[in-house]
């Protein structure tokens, strides 16, 4: 089945079986890799990708269900070459230790500042409870997500 | 995890969606945000041979006022339901329960009637849409008709909807007075489930005393349910501290707890009378303020 979608910015079509997942469909047929699969089960949140600029779990979406859509990876997060400020804040405050949770991480940190560009530490950990980090790096993410909001006001 | 090979089908009118449904009923099943069914055939707990997208039909999304109620198209995500200003001013209780669910990234995808329709019997809305008396407008064949709320769910995955119906809406009566409503759940710590979730509804008269009292209760039992012994323990009643304690000891008259991983059939019983307790405490305290 032809699927279309634009993949940061770029459209292009892939011919995948209806039981194709989105993330397959990135990481195996687009070559992106940066959106990881984990848990394989709606939970951990490794797999987080923009949908039309909303947070999903790629390995809960079919492909053909973003048909059409555009999808936004970690690979298309910075722009020009210069790091997005939330992916400058996880470097500068260690939000990471592995790195695997990483991408999707920083993907739902974007949408929760979009939706809430202050956020208290409480709603920074309810924003991000569906992003499981097994290293447990959390006080670091949090702390990389509020200095994030900061350097995002300044714009 | 890969589900098994489908054939995938997306109507664009809901003639279409009912009538593709017809003709494949033995093998189709409806996707809507995909929440529950793709994980599902991701562990091939089923293995249908169509699915029939219908989340992009126009018509089955959005909200919208109508008199005294919301009216809630099916395919409305519960993200778009919590962040909804006229759900958030008419009925916060609904929109309370919504960002209860899940994660962010469930809300974003999930639907109101994917999720109602699935039956689950640990899901969030049941509890609230019995509590606010909602009404379910399915769709199929022969036209629309609607369940009661209370009336829709008949067992853990399992509705009163005939082969080839579609819940298309859900109508959320929005009663004006002095009323109250809080939604209050022990949950799942992985998932968010509710592993007891209360749902409670009051009006409070002008002389303070309680004019009637609404309560459903999801994840307690087989399938959610109306807490009546509750209510009429409430109706007519001061909202006193004992009144209530009183009341919320008889939240699981009538039914069978269930017993899961999650805890016994005597922990979800004690859950379910000290979270009523706490949910009617906060629903009064909303309604007198």
């Amino acid at each position: 089945m032809e699927v279309s979608l634009s993949i940061n910015g770029e459209v292009r079509s892939f011919d995948v079986e209806p039981r194709t997942l989105l993330v397959h469909l990135l990481r195996d047929h687009a070559k992106l890799t940066g959106t990881h699969v984990a848990c394989e089960t709606s939970i951990c949140g490794a797999c987080t990708v923009l949908l039309d600029g909303q947070a999903v779990k790629s390995c809960t979406v079919l492909a053909v269900q973003a048909d059409g859509c555009e999808v936004t990876t970690i690979e298309g997060f910075a722009e020009d070459g210069k790091l997005h400020p939330i992916q400058e804040q996880f470097w500068e405050k260690h939000g990471l230790q592995c790195g695997f949770c990483t991408p999707g991480m920083i993907l739902t940190a974007y949408q929760l500042l979009e939706r809430n560009p202050d956020p208290s530490e409480a709603e920074i950990r309810r924003g991000i409870d569906g992003n499981i980090c097994r290293c447990t790096g959390y006080q670091h993410i949090v702390d990389a997500i509020q200095a994030a909001a900061v350097e995002l006001g300044k714009k | 995890m890969i589900p098994s090979a489908f054939e995938y089908l997306r109507p664009e009118t809901l003639e279409e969606a009912i009538r593709l449904l017809q003709e494949n009923s033995e093998e189709a099943v409806l996707l809507a945000g995909g929440h529950s069914l793709i994980p599902i055939l991701k562990a091939r707990l089923a293995q249908p041979g169509i699915l029939i997208d219908i989340s992009r039909i126009p018509g089955l999304k959005g909200i919208g006022r109508e008199d005294q109620a919301l009216l809630i198209g099916g395919m409305t995500t519960h993200h778009e339901i919590e962040s909804d200003p006229e759900v958030n001013e008419v009925c916060p209780l609904l929109a309370e329960t919504a960002s209860l669910i899940g994660d962010v990234q469930v809300r974003n995808r999930g639907t109101i009637g994917g999720s109602l329709s699935h039956a689950d019997p640990a899901a969030d809305y049941p509890a609230t849409l019995i509590a606010l008396d909602a009404e379910f407008v399915v769709t199929g064949p022969d036209g629309a008709r609607s369940y009661r709320a209370e009336n829709f769910f008949e067992g853990p995955f399992d509705t009163a909807m005939e082969e080839n119906e579609i819940l298309t809406s859900i109508i959320v009566p929005a009663p004006q007075g002095k009323i109250g409503g809080a939604y209050c759940k022990a949950a799942q710590q992985a998932s968010g489930f509710a592993v007891c979730g209360v749902a409670v509804t009051v009006m409070l008269s002008d002389n303070g005393q309680i004019e009637f009292a609404s309560i459903g209760i999801t994840g307690v039992s087989a399938s959610p349910y109306r807490a009546s012994g509750v209510e009429s323990a409430l109706t007519g009643q001061a909202p006193t501290a004992e009144t209530i304690e009183a009341a919320a000891d008889r939240a699981t008259e009538d039914i069978e707890p269930i017993e899961d991983l999650y805890g016994s059939a005597e922990f979800r019983g004690h859950l379910a009378r000290v979270w009523t307790k706490r949910a009617l405490e906060q629903a009064v305290k909303m309604a007198g303020s």
